[in-house]
């Protein structure tokens, strides 16, 4: 399963439609280990095609360069569709060379809405896999804090039973 | 000295899971026949049958895209170092332009199964 902060999908999403028809790609990264994506890096498709996408040779370098000096590694490596359905291609599954990665397709093809699906792709075999969108407002740490600081009626409820 | 090479997960079963290797050779075409001898099988995820670098693989010695420096000719020198990343690309990409694009490089392994599994 891939879990994600809806912040980041929401900037996967804007992307996908800034750069629409034109496939969008990119990757989250996120310490090494953790399954956890936390930093977004929208990626140039050098390719800019409706039909294919491309790192930039140079950018993919200095980004995973980067990735490796701050001891993260990409969680996430997302692209769009632009007119057919989420879900990899057959040359999504020949490239796809990153085993450890969530392969995030994200399809435009709706105007008004949009078709997120997650997969793995290992050894050419895909595998769907549920993605759970986590709210700010429901990390619990969030939560415990919102509940103490902003609860008049606790206050109100000890005031009255004094 | 000799020359440093970085090793992406998807190939580092070809060295025991290390992560950076050393070899020698005056161009990239010697430095990967020099790897290959004590990693076996790693040239052939590389290089295609026609002798050619792989679609599905970056190659860079220090800063720059060996494809820009004669690609396998690429000229070495000790104290290099060479990094490999498999390349990030995809896309809604048509089956008749996928199948042409399939024959001109020899797929690599992996992708092979892919075609297979997806026809």
């Amino acid at each position: 399963m891939l879990s994600i902060d809806r912040s980041i999908v929401d900037a996967i999403v804007a992307h996908a439609r800034r750069d629409h028809p034109d496939e969008a790609c990119g990757v989250v990264a996120g310490p090494v280990g953790s399954d956890t994506p936390t930093r977004h890096i929208p990626m140039e498709n050098a390719a800019r095609s409706m039909t294919f996408y491309e790192f930039d040779s140079m950018e993919h370098l200095r980004v995973w360069r980067e990735m490796d000096d701050r001891d993260e590694e990409p969680v996430v490596i997302y692209h769009s569709h632009t007119a057919t359905e989420a879900y990899p291609s057959r040359t999504d599954i020949s490239f796809a060379g990153e085993p450890g990665a969530h392969y995030l397709l994200v399809s435009t093809r709706e105007p008004d809405t949009e078709e997120i699906r997650s997969f793995r792709i290992v050894d050419g075999v895909v595998t769907e896999e549920p993605v759970r969108i986590l709210d700010a407002g429901v990390d619990p740490h969030a939560v415990q804090s919102y509940m103490f600081g902003q609860s008049p009626a606790t206050v109100d409820y000890e005031c009255s039973g004094r | 000295m000799a020359i440093e090479v970085r090793i992406p997960t998807i190939l580092r079963s070809y060295t025991g899971g290390a992560k950076v290797v050393e070899g020698s050779g005056d161009t990239l075409n010697d430095l990967l026949a020099d790897l290959d001898s004590r990693h076996g099988g790693l040239r052939d995820r590389l290089v295609t049958e026609a002798g050619a670098l792989h679609r599905f693989v970056n190659v860079y010695v220090n800063d720059e895209d060996v494809r820009f420096l004669g690609a396998l000719d690429a000229k070495l020198n000790d104290g290099d170092s060479v990094t490999i990343l498999p390349a990030v690309a995809g896309g809604a990409f048509g089956f008749a332009a996928a199948a042409a694009m399939a024959q001109h490089v020899a797929v690599a392994p992996a992708a092979g199964r892919a075609r297979v599994t997806a026809s």
